[in-house]
């Protein structure tokens, strides 16, 4: 069946559908990760998104239920270059998620790159051209859009029950592979809903504020309730979790043309001097910032990737230490974090 | 960040090459070297090169300060290291020779006693990385595992080994006498059979992965001891087959992200802990499709062929980061040259898929075992790019310009999926770029391919003039690292005369196909859709052809027909030049002699024209390049063979028989002619013109024949119509000279030339092409040098067992040396250990000729007697040099002989084969030879040359290239 993508500026990209009939809305939205497709898809923080793959083959290796990143797909459709089946697509399939094959992935990166990243119709089928873009001019943008609380845990609930360190992880969209890291690291793990109270939160060894979805910049009760955090209990703040300690802590944040998506970049740690190669899923970013507790930089924009705030006993960092899909350069932040709990309990 | 981005305290750089091309080591270090050089020269400090291999762009006289063609052994690098005293010395750009090299220097003390630091990887980082038990030490140390070994003296030490195991000899010629063993029974048996084919009665016994998947991962590290992965390759051909002889992916293909990470992690895990400071690695794993075990396999703690594909599949110039890391930058201190905005420590991201092919040469060794294993067999490569892995292994193995051997066991089934839709790319060809970012950020690369039904990609603007430059393709016997000299000096030329020169070529090893080289490249199969293709986007002013051997000129009929103009010599001279009875009638009208010949379809015609002839004949098919199926029949049967060998008529010439053979390259504006070289072989006609040394100036050519031959290429290049290089063969023979060929375009030996004569010949050729007269060109007047330059070849004999190692019509030697001397004997003596041959200067000689060379053998006898020598010959000879008063041993034919040989109780070996095809007593002794590493000469005048050059060859002290021209 034939298939087609349709951004907000009026372009049209063919291709063919190997996914669920029907259309899906997002923002179009691109990732170079050459590896972890299904990783990818079912991080929440692609809600409302429709992904493309840079890499130019996507399900070389089928699917696993442990590369998932949450019970389900969370990203509205997928567009590939080539995708490769059968596994891969039955997945698809079955989860409902529309995606296109034969997309020219590269003019479409090309056309967010230039035009940022824009609202899009992905659409399994025929439809009309004209109609599928007055639908998406319809939709809303993501700037100012709050989506934590679509992914989020309705009640909390405990991942970790062994562990010698007590810590409580705030789920805006939380991979698992967070918890997974944090639990190897031997933390004790209580999930809790995005809407937490801080009090609740203080009684554990420390924070996690995780990742997810859409812009932080309308997040005030999370933003205050972090607030409230600070200088009570041990914070470490992940992606999302590492925009809201910035609002937090009066940095700024703003959305980026097209998003850091991929699993190459370098990060520069002003401390040690060190360049990690980071996992990277963000649209939102926090302002470049001289200021002392900016720990971290974008070797590729200059944005601040990580934040330290050493009297309040928080830090957080943009890119994601779990990787999954990624280079595990990072994965050190989460373990040192709860060794220092423990050193400290 | 360091506010001192380099260390100060160094000023000087020497840099060791890697010699000649030869299976394992080719263009790609010339491509290391001046990339690093390069960068070195950027940052002011003074560069030293030392490689004896002319054909590279490397030591061209303009890209380093110093540069010497001298011997790559501990004198010859010493000598020169001696007069620059260089403050570091970089060993990590010029393949496991140059490591090799470094690691001997110093443990002889010179580098110490010197004050040279090396620099790029200290000797204790050497040392873990190719020490088998250190590295296994220290792979360990960070709780990996290699494949288990053990050495094994009697198969009654084989308790505790576990099968399926691999046995290895020691030293056999090729690994002869291994094998694999999947049943103890089996490995008791493989043992004992691989103790008796060792001479010193030992094997390996290791723990086979056979069939497992390979991986090689490419990484840096910087001294900050950040690490970055440049690229991950997979090998199609699981574990057993030689990565040179893969067809290999990258990026890989078939693993998850977790499985991937895996081997990233266990790469920077292994290049910190074997301590690689400052520069690049490869890293190879074995890992098993069932289980997920990994195996570290081996480590390069250097530049590699690997690195260099990993360079051109993603834009990432591995070996110009290494150079900077290594005088003490950091990954983040380093633009990536494609972006421009990124930094180095960016991991390169793909869009596309890369696939590699091997392009083998077992035609030209009959009796070689065609099995592929772990040794490496292949000689050149081509690369493919292509959107899907499909689009790029078509391309690929369409830039092959041959057929694949490619028929691997265990192919991973998500391959065995993949081939089995192979089909060609459809529907028109669009340009993407490289750009090693996924188009992430904005590039202004000029690195581009084609991929089939997609939108074009930055379409050439500008207003310069273009030329378009078709490459070789991948390196071949015959046709290798020279044309690509050849291509890049022209990319030069042509942007120094103001256009803008487009390269087309698909050899991953090669300078050519460096983005720095030109001002746009097509990394493309050398075939007529892609090239015209390319042609169509950037609507060139002229096209390149003359520089790229015999690949281009296949194309230029197509590209003729297409609309496209040629630079420089139309096409049509290189049909006149190719037209045996055209160029016939031409040379008989310009009063220029030629052998008599004829052409023949059947065999019975055949036989009649080399009846009239005159045997011996020289039967060859038309183009031919590498003497590809050329042979000398001395009587019918020959014939028949010859005609069954080849497709299509075949050309007969009279063989010019003990003649002196030349090699002219001229240039000529289409009217005037500039008769730049005339080279003279050192063994006699009938060895290929590729595989013979050559000397220049002529040393025993009179005066008289040398201007009859000049003034015979005097008259033909204008004849043919010339605009540029031609390149002439000619033999000398008593009744006087004779023109075998001309060749209207570049010839193998113009790098050689240039460097021996210190004019830049395809500069000039390309100037030619451009409009320019040779008057305009400022040549210097007479064509005598001061010094006596020597090119040897070196060959592949002992990767192919079973092949009868001696020279003849067919060109099988993979690469060259130069070396310069005052004289003669000195220059062909530094040759001859360039190339791997050092000729001894006393001991024990054994003589066995055929009854043709009996009476001339004597001399070379005599003087071998008075230098001292033992002279050891068969009867025959024996006989010979006994009755002309030579005190000579006498040694039977067969076993006696060849034991000797091999427990190296001789030190030289001349022997001359027997008619041809000859496989008994004589071949064995050659194998011999070749197995202990004896020199062995296989024709009379080679031995002539060699033993005067033991008689006379003096001490002569290292000077460079540069100093040699403008003395």
């Amino acid at each position: 069946m034939t298939g087609f993508l349709v951004l907000e500026d009026g372009s049209v990209f063919a291709g063919e559908s190997v996914g669920a009939e029907g259309h899906a809305f997002g923002e179009a939205v691109f990732t170079t990760s050459m590896t972890g497709y299904q990783e990818v898809v079912t991080d929440p923080s692609f809600a409302e998104q429709i992904v493309c793959f840079t890499a130019p083959m996507v399900g070389n290796y089928g699917v696993a239920p442990a590369r998932s990143e949450s019970p389900r797909p969370h990203t509205r459709a997928v567009l590939m270059r080539e995708a490769r089946g059968p596994a891969w697509t039955d997945w698809l399939c079955e989860h409902g998620i529309v995606a296109l094959t034969g997309i020219d992935t590269r003019s479409l990166v090309l056309a967010l790159r230039e035009g940022g990243a824009m609202r899009a119709i992905a659409v399994a089928g025929d439809s009309p051209v004209e109609e599928a873009l007055e639908a998406v001019r319809a939709q809303p943008e993501m700037t100012g859009r709050a989506l934590v609380s679509g992914v989020s845990a309705r009640e909390p609930y405990v991942y970790a029950e062994e562990g010698d360190v007590r810590v409580a992880v705030v789920d805006y969209g939380c991979k698992r592979s967070i918890l997974r890291r944090l639990a190897a690291a031997g933390a004790q793990l209580t999930v809790y809903p995005h809407d937490v109270d801080a009090d609740t939160l203080v009684g554990h060894d420390g924070v996690v504020l995780s990742n997810g979805p859409g812009d932080p910049e309308p997040l005030r009760d999370e933003q205050a309730t972090v607030a409230a955090l600070l200088g009570r209990v041990p914070v470490l703040g992940i992606c999302l979790g590492h925009q809201l300690l910035a609002l937090a802590t009066g940095h700024g944040t703003y959305k980026l043309p097209f998003g850091h998506r991929g699993a190459n970049h370098p990060v520069l740690d002003r401390a040690s001097g060190r360049v990690l190669v980071t996992s990277q899923n963000h649209g939102f970013a926090v302002e470049p910032s001289e200021a002392e507790e900016a720990t971290h930089v974008s070797l590729y924009d200059g944005t601040v990737e990580g934040l330290a705030f050493p009297g309040e006993r928080a830090r957080s960092v943009q890119f994601h230490p779990e990787a999954a899909p990624g280079p595990h350069d990072a994965r050190p932040l989460i373990s040192d974090f709860v060794d220092e709990l423990r050193a400290a309990a | 960040m360091s506010s001192v981005p380099r260390r100060s305290d160094l000023h000087s750089i020497c840099l060791i090459g890697s010699g000649p091309i030869v299976i394992g080591q080719a263009c790609e270090f010339d491509y290391a070297g001046c990339q690093a050089l390069k960068v070195l020269r950027e940052d002011g400090f003074r560069t030293i090169v030392v490689n004896s291999n002319p054909a590279t762009i490397m030591t061209d006289p303009g890209f380093a300060d110093a540069t010497y063609l001298e011997p790559l052994d501990v004198e010859g690098v010493t000598s020169v290291l001696e007069r620059e005293r260089p403050d570091a010395l970089l060993p990590t750009l010029g393949g496991q020779t140059a490591l090799n090299l470094a690691v001997q220097l110093a443990e002889a003390g010179v580098l110490d006693e010197l004050g040279v630091e090396l620099i790029g990887a200290p000797v204790d980082v050497i040392r873990r990385a190719e020490d088998r038990e250190l590295f296994r030490e220290v792979v360990r140390s960070v709780g990996l595992q290699v494949p288990e070994s053990r050495i094994v003296t009697s198969p009654d030490e084989l308790a505790g080994v576990s099968v399926p195991a691999v046995v290895r000899p020691a030293f056999t010629l090729g690994g002869h006498g291994g094998g694999f063993a999947t049943t103890p029974e089996e490995l008791r048996a493989q043992v004992e059979c691989g103790l008796r084919e060792s001479p010193i009665g030992q094997v390996l016994v290791e723990e086979s992965v056979r069939g497992w998947d390979e991986f090689e991962l490419e990484v840096i590290r910087d001294r900050a001891d950040n690490v970055v992965v440049v690229c991950s390759i997979e090998n199609l051909d699981p574990m057993g087959v030689h990565t040179g002889d893969s067809v290999t992916v990258a990026p890989q293909m078939t693993l998850a992200d977790e499985e991937y990470q895996e081997l990233r992690d266990a790469a920077a895990a292994v290049i910190r802990a074997v301590g690689v400071e400052t520069g690049g690695s490869n890293i190879q794993f074995a890992r098993s499709r069932d289980t997920g075990e990994l195996r570290v396999i081996e480590m390069n703690p250097r530049v590699s062929r690997s690195s260099a594909l990993a360079s051109k599949a993603t834009g990432y110039p591995i070996a110009k980061v290494a150079a900077k890391l290594a005088v003490g930058y950091t990954l983040d201190e380093i633009p990536n040259d494609l972006t421009g905005t990124t930094p180095a420590s960016f991991e390169p991201t793909l869009d596309y898929v890369v696939v590699k092919f091997p392009r083998f040469a077992f035609e030209k060794f009959p009796g070689a075992d065609t099995a592929l294993g772990t040794q490496m067999k292949s000689v050149g490569e081509a690369m493919g790019i292509g959107r899907t892995f499909r689009e790029a292994f078509w391309k690929a193995r369409a830039g092959l310009e041959g057929e694949p051997h490619f028929a691997p066991e265990g192919l991973h089934p998500w391959f065995q999926r993949e081939l089995a839709e192979l089909e060609p790319p459809a529907g028109p060809l669009a340009f993407r770029r490289v750009d090693s970012c996924a188009a992430e950020v904005e590039a202004r690369s000029n690195y581009f391919y084609s991929t089939a039904g997609e939108r074009d990609e930055a379409p050439p603007t500008g207003s310069a003039p273009r030329v378009v430059i078709l490459g070789s393709g991948p390196n071949r016997i015959g046709q290798g690292i020279e044309f690509d000299y050849c291509c890049v000096h022209a990319a030069q030329s042509f942007r120094a005369l103001g256009y803008e020169a487009v390269m087309v070529n698909c050899n991953p090893e090669t300078v050519s196909t460096d983005y720095d080289t030109s001002d746009r490249l097509y990394f493309e199969p050398l075939v007529e859709e892609h090239v015209l293709a390319v042609l169509e986007r950037e609507q060139p002013e002229g096209v390149v052809i003359q520089f790229g051997g015999q690949t281009p000129l296949k194309l230029a009929r197509a590209i003729e027909e297409a609309g496209f103009k040629f630079m420089g010599t139309p096409f049509a001279a290189v049909d006149l030049a190719e037209d045996r009875e055209a160029f016939a009638q031409l040379l008989a009208r310009l009063g220029v002699r030629v052998p008599e010949w004829g052409i023949a379809v059947t065999e019975a015609e055949a036989i009649a024209v080399a009846r009239g002839i005159g045997y011996p004949v020289l039967a060859r098919p038309s183009y031919v390049l590498g003497g590809r199926a050329m042979r000398v029949c001395y009587e019918e049967a020959d014939v028949g063979a010859a005609l069954a060998e080849a497709v299509g008529p075949v050309l007969l010439d009279r063989f010019v028989d003990q003649a002196v053979e030349l090699d002219v390259d001229a240039l000529c504006d289409g009217e005037e002619t500039w008769v730049a070289a005339i080279m003279q072989h050192v063994e006699e006609a009938g060895v290929h013109s590729g595989d013979s040394s050559c000397v220049l100036p002529p040393v025993s050519l009179s005066a008289v024949r040398s201007q009859e031959a000049a003034e015979a290429v005097r008259l033909i290049a204008p004849a043919l119509g010339v605009i540029g290089l031609v390149n002439v063969q000619l033999a000398v023979a008593e009744d006087g000279v004779y023109v075998l060929e001309a060749n209207p375009r570049a010839s193998r030996t113009v790098p050689f030339a240039s460097k021996a004569i210190g004019v830049n010949l395809v500069d000039a050729a390309c100037r030619l092409a451009a409009g320019a007269r040779l008057s305009d060109l400022d040549l210097p007047g007479g064509q005598s040098p001061g010094h006596v330059s020597v090119k040897a070849a070196v060959f592949p004999f002992g990767r192919f067992p079973g092949s009868d190692p001696v020279l003849g019509p067919e060109m099988r030697s993979t690469g060259e040396v130069m070396a310069t001397a005052a004289d003669f004997p000195t220059a062909f003596a530094k040759a001859e250990r360039a190339a791997g041959r050092p000729l001894p200067v006393s001991g024990a000689a054994f003589l066995s000729v055929r009854d043709a060379d009996k009476r001339a053998i004597v001399s070379v006898a005599r003087t071998l007697a008075r230098l001292g020598f033992e002279l050891l010959a068969t009867s025959g000879t024996a006989r010979e040099l006994a009755a002309a008063g030579i005190a000579v041993g006498h040694v039977e034919k067969g076993a006696a002989i060849v034991d000797r040989i091999r427990t190296r109780r001789c030190d030289l070996v001349i022997n001359t084969p027997q008619g041809s095809g000859a496989r008994g007593d004589g071949y064995r002794i050659r194998e011999a030879a070749l197995t202990a590493r004896i020199p062995c000469i296989t024709t009379l005048s080679g031995a002539a040359a060699a033993v005067q050059a033991i008689a006379d060859a003096r001490q002569e002290g290292a000077l460079s290239l540069q100093e040699r021209l403008s003395a």
